[in-house]
């Protein structure tokens, strides 16, 4: 599968020239399975632009997995050129909640005063679905979701496909209260999904010393998502969610410190930046 | 590669609670094994989580030798735990708690289900209040 990422900024958008290298369009990236099928992760500002590609390609089936409703992983959603064709089905998955359906929460953004279009008015076909708790399959990937720490309902995702594994935690605070190396791995909020990927893409919002400040605002230090790695046993970790106060040289800095944290060599971690490309499984090249 | 084994998230965060109140307080899962509690609760027990681990259903109901305050024994499905697992619903009690090293102590005791999503029981908090000790 082919994963590309269209967008990595955390909390809001953050254009400029302190953040070309990293780029500044929240939470948004593609997945192309093998057998062709379109996955999006999350509906951030990247989505416009993934929107575009995908109307052009003439995409006409996709699947829009929402790790949560947070306005920095909704905003595209909007102006996704997809839902504006009727020949188009997209489906929306999200995580679940006891009190409202995924499509009205939805709403609560796609409709007036925030956006003039409302959710009933798209022309595309939309199905909603609730993040899938056991396996599914979707074209020739399967796909799990589950519940993490985060502020309000959130899930993260597992997809495999061609031999090939991701895992996506884009919002993530496993450490709150708790010393994730003190734990056993199955008391570890998100372990199940990131267990043994080839790789994590993984909320990095905050340097060590900016957490004690944030604690439980629901994002991982460096500290902690490389101890998360480290538990999990990823093949890759990508930095993702950069604060949006966070110039790119900064994030340099931050890497620079998960690499030494890991221990795994200067490659064992990278940042995402818009554009990021990475074939994973059997679609690799030799 | 599979996903590997974990705990619910409802648990995961209820146990993160535990382990940052002062409050002594027990974590069963939805077999009904007692699967954590904190240190608060260690002084009740008097034995440490990391010393004990998990313990089966089976095993733990026993552990406390509850009693009501004027001695009558308790059985597990009558406690305010145990109502909160098979009932499915808040409950309370006031009881009497021995410990490991016969210490006895008074509780006023409360547990609750906890459930993720309608329906779907993930486990129990029970929380203890001790009122008085000997």
């Amino acid at each position: 599968m082919n994963v590309r990422v269209w967008g990595c900024r955390g909390s809001v958008a953050a254009p400029g020239p302190e953040t070309m290298r990293y780029g500044g369009n929240t939470s948004c990236v593609e997945v192309r399975t093998s057998d062709g099928a379109s996955l999006v992760l999350d509906a951030g500002t990247g989505m416009r632009p993934l929107g575009t590609a995908l109307a052009t390609e003439g995409v006409r089936e996709v699947h829009v997995l929402l790790s949560h409703l947070h306005l920095d992983h909704l905003q595209g959603l909007g102006f996704f050129r997809p839902l504006f064709d009727p020949d188009v089905h997209v489906h929306i998955w999200g995580p679940p909640s006891p009190v409202q359906s995924l499509a009205d929460r939805i709403a609560l953004y796609l409709s007036p005063p925030l956006f003039p279009v409302r959710l009933s008015d798209i022309p595309a076909t939309l199905t909603f679905h609730d993040a899938p708790e056991t396996e599914i399959a979707i074209g020739s990937a399967r796909v799990l979701a589950a519940a993490v720490t985060h502020q309000g309902p959130t899930v993260g995702y597992r997809i495999t496909d061609g031999g090939g594994s991701l895992c996506y935690l884009p919002d993530h605070e496993p450490s709150l209260g708790v010393r994730l190396a003190d734990l056993d791995s199955d008391w570890i909020s998100g372990f199940s999904l990131a267990h043994r990927v080839d790789l994590l893409l993984h909320d990095a919002q905050y340097g060590d010393g900016e957490y004690p400040d944030h604690v439980g605002w629901g994002h991982s230090c460096i500290e902690h998502v490389v101890e998360f790695a480290r538990k999990a046993d990823v093949g890759r970790l990508v930095l993702f969610h950069h604060d949006p106060y966070h110039d790119d040289d900064h994030l340099d800095e931050l890497r620079t410190a998960a690499a030494v944290r890991l221990g795994r060599g200067d490659d064992a971690v990278q940042l995402a930046y818009e554009g990021m490309h990475v074939t994973l499984g059997r679609d690799r090249a030799p | 590669m599979e996903s590997a084994p974990q705990k619910a998230l409802v648990l995961i965060v209820a146990r993160e609670l535990a382990a940052n109140l002062a409050t002594p307080m027990f974590l069963i899962d939805a077999a009904g094994d007692l699967v954590f509690y904190n240190e608060a609760a260690e002084q009740i027990l008097g034995k440490s989580f990391a010393e004990l681990g998990a313990i089966s259903a089976l095993t733990w109901g026993e552990m406390l030798n509850l009693t009501t305050p004027d001695g009558q024994p308790v059985r597990r499905r009558d406690t305010p735990a145990g109502i909160a697992f098979w009932h499915q619903r808040p409950a309370h009690a006031t009881l009497r708690a021995t410990a490991f090293d016969g210490s006895v102590h008074e509780v006023e005791a409360t547990a609750y289900p906890l459930f993720a999503k309608a329906g779907e029981m993930h486990g129990v908090v029970s929380i203890f209040w001790e009122t008085s000790g000997s």
